[in-house]
């Protein structure tokens, strides 16, 4: 195990009280608690900490927070383990375990770099050229194989997530000075506030920088201000928190990596009323030939290491710039101990109080200089220097770059905020935006402390303002520290040599200056075609640069050449965190019916129709599916049959203009129904396609109860509303779903009124009283009933509606009066099956989006209707009264033996491609009559009964005869009993 | 134009310094025979095949930002010709075999990845969708296969089908000759090699005012590049068609909804096909970089606002995750979202409008970017000969007031 | 994700609602007077305007009401919010 090397004797924010063991590439080595892994990798001397994704160029850390783009690692094993996490966000715990990703064996020494050798002859978009013979899909597998960077877990992930939801007044987003000095003033008057910090800790700037804020260390201050907002109730501090989204009417979206309790992570929607965008600037990396060694880093970075982990990138440091801001920083370093051997600007000299400070602590400061070259294998050892006045090398074993800052725009952007690039600062700072957000500190492009907490501070206070709420208003913090000249001056690349600019994805500045010459100079063309910016770190580090070499190449402004629209999110996020606690059976609930537990114990298979778990067939010991179907079958067919039909949709309709609506909605006229009968209805949209069909009980003058197919339950509820609040207001109606108030309990079979007999009714149940399509409310058994004499089955039926809580009790009781005379539960197999017997449509399965009331066989109805309804003016179209459209008909096999399979299409002709004449819509091996039959939609069916046509089944074509639906008592002798 | 092959690569590598320009960008001129508006893939390969099939080489793609930009960079790259009515079938059948031989065609590898699509039916019903689909799809003449639960575990082992999945497996079909192409080299090569026919690519023009002469008849077009005039014009702006209908006067059958589409940060291959699963519409493939990518719902509200939405990644994430429960740990990279032109039956609208002369191209729905070489090629025979080739006779606008819809959904069992 | 003001029930989430797309949209009728074309035009053709869009929505997890939103669709903005029957509120 090797020691800390690089690990500073004192300072940073780590606990040296609670060393950390933990593995990297198969090494073991120690950190500290308060450490990422990052900084524990760099505290143990580790350079390589990766390969990039084309060359497998070796790779060291270039960052310390979000934009790294290098150090790309898989974290844990098996089914915890996660891919492609930078080692910058990896807090390290005891045990950690992580391996670098697209390397083998391993980062230091990896096979794939034989590729980087092969970079001349890959140029960006070379393979839009090549690949071509004998086709892309023949070299399609070496590539897959060769992409990707980590591994996903082989098995489900078993950690959980959840979701959860907050309002508040003002979402600030990020804890530094700026966000700080916002959310103190926004609470201390009083409003609900929200602040989100994507690190460990709060702070931002403020934890890496010695300043001195009202008075107090940047730190003590920043320590007071949290204890007055955490003792605040209307105020919530989120640390470890990214807003990753931006989206519509202020709603964003949040990742919060949860480090106590069972949930890994926590998705956060917050709709705020006003946003405070304090998130920061990342530092620009320089472009320079073999900018990619390892040992070559942020400036910030290296400091941000030094101050918040104690951990120093380097002995000896140079510092390379085109800015001020990198001349403090240098300070910070050599104060804690860096030896910094040069600081390299590119700009002439220039005397300010940084650059005395530099010059009075004795570090060379060399002007108008750049670094033209960088040494070393798998590690830095040195840099060339170019100056007017020559060329020197500089031993070093880190390399500072700071080439300027970019304010993260990206929350701005998403929230569909222009950009103005500021020519001084050369930044992108963000510009107008439609909504209730505001962007403040170094996020809008104040680099300067002082003038941090002032914006942020007013930002604060407008945002209480603009939320209507009353003003607190005190003085701003203010800082004493000067924060010195930020002055900067364009350096976008040296040239050279291979310069890179998206380290990850192995973008070079001259991949970026051929994508020009090749005509890809829209930025999103550049993006495209040479992938800048594509990678995992989304380009946070190599966008601004690559659009700046774009814009020089192609003789523009950067305006002119334009920026990208940043998309969330921000940082990535876990897909399991979206599905949150919306798993398994909260993915999609599955719907019971109200004798469920009854079906569960007496053997019932359940399938999911529509949402809801029903009954396919009970088994009993020892049967199969189709025996149980059969027996079944022969049951309601001899006996009686029990069966739930619960999800039947049930929508009552009243008022004194219920029966003129409804002659409105349906295709046939149900105004002529009288009270105590049922009616058959079919409902069309106004394309004149059936949209669903069912029973109408007509329970007095004013009062209807329309029955809907179970699937299509809460969509014909709307569908009445939508036609009463929005085309017939006028109408007197009220309509109210009531599906699931009522369970069905349909008893049928020619033993049915027998046992509903024994079961009691409290009113007459015989054939001439109660007669086929009529309807009783009364009870059953004592219990609250509707009762519809209505049959799916072609038998003696009684639709038995009852208070669903009371489902139980009567089926128990029906079950019990029913067995001695053979009553069995019936599934839907056999249902169906007793349906298609009797030629019943069954809407969605015989029906789809194209048949019309006219093709199943309606046309006489509608046309015999003078009233205006929906979907008529369609059905009067010419083309759907063509005679070759497809007809609701019967088939049988002409052998009478072969079953026709559900789906099989059918030909009148041999041998022709191109439209069908038709296909099977449901089909069965009749238990009743036995041999196969179907029904089938047939081109112009109904004038061809007794023809033959052809079934195209999957094991080969055979001739069936086109006959009547009704295969079972046409006459209708058993139903009307 | 020079040719692209492994030699160039290697030519170049050594030293060479003169890759040329992929197209020329062009200067607008004062007239054209034709006019294109739109420069996503349809309008580039509109003008390409008009020069290369008619000879008619005066022809301007205008294209308001940058080519490619719209639905042809945003969608899910998938290709497929597994459609349910003939007319639909010839026309996706024929753009499936012009992407066969589009590399070659246009020199420019497209990645055509014909690595399978699977469509996967999770109760009865659906299978019952799916096996009358699949039957269809053969009897189009085209290559479809059912596919058993145990088949569609073989090929897509991420794939949840167990039988505790919430929605269980019950089978599927496939058309392996579906896939997958890269989108932005289909915009590229198609530009590339109009291009060096001599069509002018003219970026950053947008085009604000349809002009017409007394006869009623397109006479040209008013951009932010000036006035253009022209034989024929060409709609071919996939979400914004309305924009433009309005400008020359008539209605369209369309509504622009955005369709939302993710990725996954890149891992290694878990996936070689494509699926669809019916029961969440979520469909699901893994591109050549390692990225998966995820496409699932439309925000069912007029929209021409090209940005993610967060209901949708919630509930596609969450739909994929569930299905796919290796993905659980991935993590999304970019979300983000495209205007489709939505038409009462899903079908495309290809061919004349009511104003002469100006022809249209749109209502691809979710599905334009597999359609494009069909789309350019028929357009380009309709504006060349002067009547619609037999494969886009059926996709007229007139198909809405005589009521013969070509409704593909409505055919899929997805009832209204 | 759009924040509706539903009249009844307050601003809500967009996923508690449905649009119903364009409203203001008349029906011809009777049926049998009106021609192909008027009815091709009612039930097919759609305003679908970049900008301001006068449409219908229910609250469809809330209190089941229809009631008519202008919206810009680009930025998606809700200017105003307005009963069924009513006419489209000049804004500015």
């Amino acid at each position: 195990m090797a020691g800390q090397s690089n690990r500073l004797p004192s300072g940073g924010l780590i606990d040296r009280s609670r060393p950390l063991r933990f593995t990297f590439d198969g090494r073991t080595y120690m950190g500290y608690q308060g450490d990422t892994l990052a900084s524990a990798l760099l505290a143990n001397g580790v350079r390589v900490v990766g390969r990039s994704f084309k060359y497998h160029r070796p790779r060291g850390l270039m960052a310390a927070g979000v934009e790294e783009p290098n150090a790309i690692v898989t974290v844990g094993d098996g089914e915890r383990s996660v891919p492609n996490l930078k080692a910058t966000e990896v807090e390290l715990v005891d045990g950690l375990v992580a391996r670098p990703v697209n390397c083998w064996p391993t980062a230091r020494h990896d096979a794939g770099a034989l590729m980087g050798l092969l970079g001349r002859f890959m140029p960006s978009g070379f393979y839009y050229k090549t690949f071509m013979w004998p086709s892309w899909h023949w070299y399609e597998g070496a590539v897959r194989r060769a992409a990707g960077l980590g591994t996903a877990p082989a098995g489900p992930d078993p950690e959980i997530y959840e979701h959860h939801y907050a309002h508040c007044d003002v979402l600030v987003v990020g804890s530094g000075p700026a966000g700080l000095a916002a959310a103190v003033a926004a609470a201390s008057s009083g409003a609900r506030v929200m602040m989100v910090e994507q690190e460990a800790a709060f702070g931002g700037s403020l934890l890496t920088t010695d300043v001195v804020v009202d008075g107090l260390p940047g730190r003590d201050w920043l320590a007071r201000q949290l204890r007055a907002l955490g003792s605040l109730p209307e105020v919530t501090l989120l640390a470890r928190t990214t807003a990753t989204g931006y989206y519509d009417h202020n709603a964003l979206s949040l990742l919060e990596r949860v480090t106590a309790g069972p949930v890994r992570q926590r998705l956060w929607q917050v709709r705020a009323r006003r946003v405070v965008l304090a998130t920061g600037a990342l530092e620009r990396p320089l472009v320079f030939p073999d900018n990619d060694r390892p040992g070559i880093m942020l400036l910030s970075a290296m400091r941000r290491y030094v101050a918040q982990y104690g951990v120093a990138a380097g002995r000896r440091a140079v510092v390379f710039t085109n800015n001020d801001t990198a001349y403090q920083q240098a300070l910070a370093l050599h104060r804690a101990g860096i030896a910094i051997a040069a600081v390299v600007d590119c700009r002439a000299r220039r005397s300010n109080a940084g650059v005395t400070a530099l010059e009075r602590a004795g570090i060379p400061l060399i002007w108008q200089g750049v670094v033209e070259k960088t040494h070393g294998r798998a590690g830095l050892t040195g840099v060339t220097v170019a100056t007017p006045a020559g060329r020197r090398r500089l031993a070093c074993d880190v390399l500072g770059m700071s080439g300027g800052w970019n304010p993260a725009v990206h929350l701005h952007s998403q929230a569909g905020g222009s950009l103005s690039w500021d020519e001084a600062a050369l930044m992108f700072t963000p510009g107008k935006v439609g909504q209730a957000c505001r962007s403040v500190g170094a996020g809008n492009g104040q680099l300067a402390l002082a003038d941090c907490l002032a914006d942020g501070y007013a930002a604060g206070i407008e945002a209480v303002r603009l939320c209507g709420l009353p003003v607190t208003d005190g003085p701003p913090p203010t800082t004493d520290v000067d924060g010195g000249s930020t002055a900067i001056q364009a350096l976008w690349q040296v040239p050279g040599g291979k310069a890179w600019v998206d380290f990850q994805n192995d973008v070079t500045a001259g991949d970026v200056m051929l994508a020009a010459q090749e005509n890809f100079r829209s930025v999103e063309h550049l993006k495209r075609y040479t992938t800048l910016g594509m990678a995992v770190d989304q380009g946070k580090t190599s966008n601004i640069n690559g659009l700046a070499i774009l814009a020089e190449q192609c003789g523009r402004t950067i305006p002119q050449t334009g920026t990208t629209r940043f998309r969330p999110p921000y940082t990535p996020v876990t897909l399991g965190a979206f599905r949150g606690a919306y798993r398994a059976d909260l993915f999609r609930p599955r719907r019971q019916m109200p004798v469920h537990e009854w079906h569960q114990a007496q053997g019932a298979v359940f399938e999911d129709f529509g949402g809801w778990q029903r009954p396919v067939h009970y088994l009993r010991p020892g049967e199969g599916r189709e025996q149980a179907m059969h027996r079944e079958i022969r049951a309601v067919r001899t006996a009686a049959g029990l069966f739930e039909g619960s999800p039947l949709g049930k929508i009552e309709v009243k008022g004194p203009d219920a029966a003129e609506f409804l002659d409105r909605i349906y295709v046939n006229t149900i105004s002529t129904l009288k009270p105590g009968r049922l009616r058959y209805g079919l409902m069309t949209n106004e394309n004149g396609i059936i949209i669903d069909d069912g029973v109408v009980a007509r329970l007095g003058p004013d009062h209807f109860l329309v029955g809907t197919t179970g699937g299509n339950a809460g969509r014909i509820a709307e569908w009445l509303e939508e036609w009463l609040q929005c085309e017939w207001a006028d109408l007197r109606v009220v309509t109210m779903p009531v599906t699931t108030a009522w369970a069905t309990l349909t008893l049928t079979g020619p033993r049915a009124r027998a046992i509903l007999e024994r079961v009691g009714a409290d009113f007459d149940i015989g054939a001439a009283a109660f007669p086929h399509m009529s309807f009783r409310d009364g009870h059953v058994a004592g219990i609250p009933a509707r009762v519809c004499r209505v049959s799916f089955t072609g038998e003696v039926s009684y639709e038995i509606n009852v208070p669903a809580g009371r489902a139980t009790a009567l089926w128990q009781r029906i079950m019990g009066e029913g067995a001695p005379l053979g009553l069995q539960p019936v599934g839907i197999d056999a249902w169906m099956d007793l349906r298609t017997e009797k030629g019943y449509l069954h809407v969605g399965a015989d029906t789809d989006g194209t048949t019309t009331p006219l093709d199943v066989g309606w046309g006489p109805a509608v046309s015999r209707k003078a009233k205006d309804f929906v979907g008529k003016r369609s059905l009067l179209r010419s083309s759907n009264a063509r005679a070759d459209r497809l007809n609701f008909v019967g088939l049988e096999p002409v052998d009478g033996v072969r079953p026709i399979p559900v789906g099989a299409h059918l030909r009148f002709t041999d041998g022709t491609v191109g439209l069908t004449d038709g296909h099977v819509t449901s089909a069965c091996v009749s238990d009743t009559l036995g041999r196969p039959i179907s029904l089938a939609m047939v081109r112009g069916g109904r004038e061809r009964m007794g023809q033959t046509v052809r079934v195209l089944a999957p094991a080969g074509a055979f001739q069936a005869r086109i006959v009547s639906p009704l295969f079972y008592d046409p006459e209708g002798e058993r139903l009307n009993a | 134009m020079s040719s692209y092959s492994a030699w160039g690569l290697l030519r170049h590598g050594l030293g060479a310094r003169d890759w040329a320009p992929a197209w020329r960008d062009a200067t607008p001129r004062k007239r054209y025979k034709v006019v294109v508006i739109g420069g996503g893939g349809h309008g580039l390969a509109t003008a390409y095949y008009l020069a290369k099939n008619h000879g008619i080489r005066d022809v301007a793609v205008l294209e308001k930002a940058w080519i490619g930009g719209g639905n042809t960079g945003r969608n899910t790259t998938i290709v497929r010709s597994n459609y349910y009515y003939p007319e639909s079938a010839a026309l996706y059948e024929m753009s499936l075999k012009l992407y066969e031989g589009l590399s070659r065609d246009l020199n420019y590898n497209i990645m055509l990845s014909q690595r399978g699509i699977v469509t996967v039916a999770h109760s009865r019903h659906e299978l019952e969708v799916v096996q009358r689909w699949a039957g269809a799809i053969r009897a189009n003449g085209i290559d479809s296969d059912l596919l058993t639960p145990a088949e569609i575990a073989r090929l897509a082992p991420i794939f949840d089908t167990s039988p505790q999945a919430r929605y269980p497996v019950w089978g599927g079909f496939i058309q392996r000759r579906g896939g997958t192409a890269r989108h932005d080299a289909v915009a590229w090569g198609y530009a590339r090699a109009a291009s060096a026919l001599g069509v002018d690519i003219v970026q950053n023009c947008e085009v604000n005012a349809i002009r017409r002469g007394a006869d009623g008849r397109v006479t040209g077009v008013g951009t932010t590049r000036g006035e253009i005039e022209a034989d024929c014009v060409v709609m071919s702006v996939a979400g914004h068609s309305t924009v433009l209908a309005d400008m020359a006067g008539f209605r369209l059958p369309v509504t622009s909804y955005a369709l939302q589409a993710m990725v996954s940060e890149p891992v290694k291959p878990l996936l070689d096909v494509v699926i669809l699963s019916l029961a969440t519409g979520v469909y699901v493939s893994q591109s050549d970089k390692g990225e998966m990518v995820l496409g699932g719902a439309l925000d069912l509200y007029n929209s021409y606002g090209q940005r993610g939405n967060l209901p949708t990644a919630v509930n596609v994430a969450g739909a994929a995750v569930e299905q796919y429960p290796a993905l659980g740990r991935l993590r999304m990279l970019r979300q983000w979202a495209g205007i489709v032109d939505v038409v009462q039956d899903s079908s495309p609208i290809l061919g004349e409008t009511p104003v002469p002369g100006l022809f249209i191209n749109c209502g691809w729905g979710t599905g334009g970017f597999k359609a494009i070489p069909a789309g350019g090629w028929l357009m380009a025979h309709h504006i060349a000969t002067g009547s619609p080739h037999a494969v886009a006779a059926p996709f007229s606008l007139r198909r809405f007031t005589t009521g013969a819809l070509i409704d593909e959904a409505a055919a899929a069992g997805i009832a209204h | 994700m759009l924040l509706i003001s539903c009249p009844h029930c307050g601003p809500r989430d967009e996923i508690e609602f449905r649009c119903g797309g364009e409203t203001h949209v008349v029906r011809p009728g009777p049926a049998e007077a009106v021609s192909e074309d008027a009815w091709a035009d009612y039930l097919f053709m759609r305003q679908n305007p970049r900008g301001l869009h006068a449409e219908r929505w229910l609250h469809a997890a809330g209190c089941r009401t229809w009631f008519n939103l202008l919206r810009d669709t680009v930025t998606h903005e809700i200017k105003a919010v307005y009963p069924m029957g009513h006419a489209r509120p000049e804004v500015a």
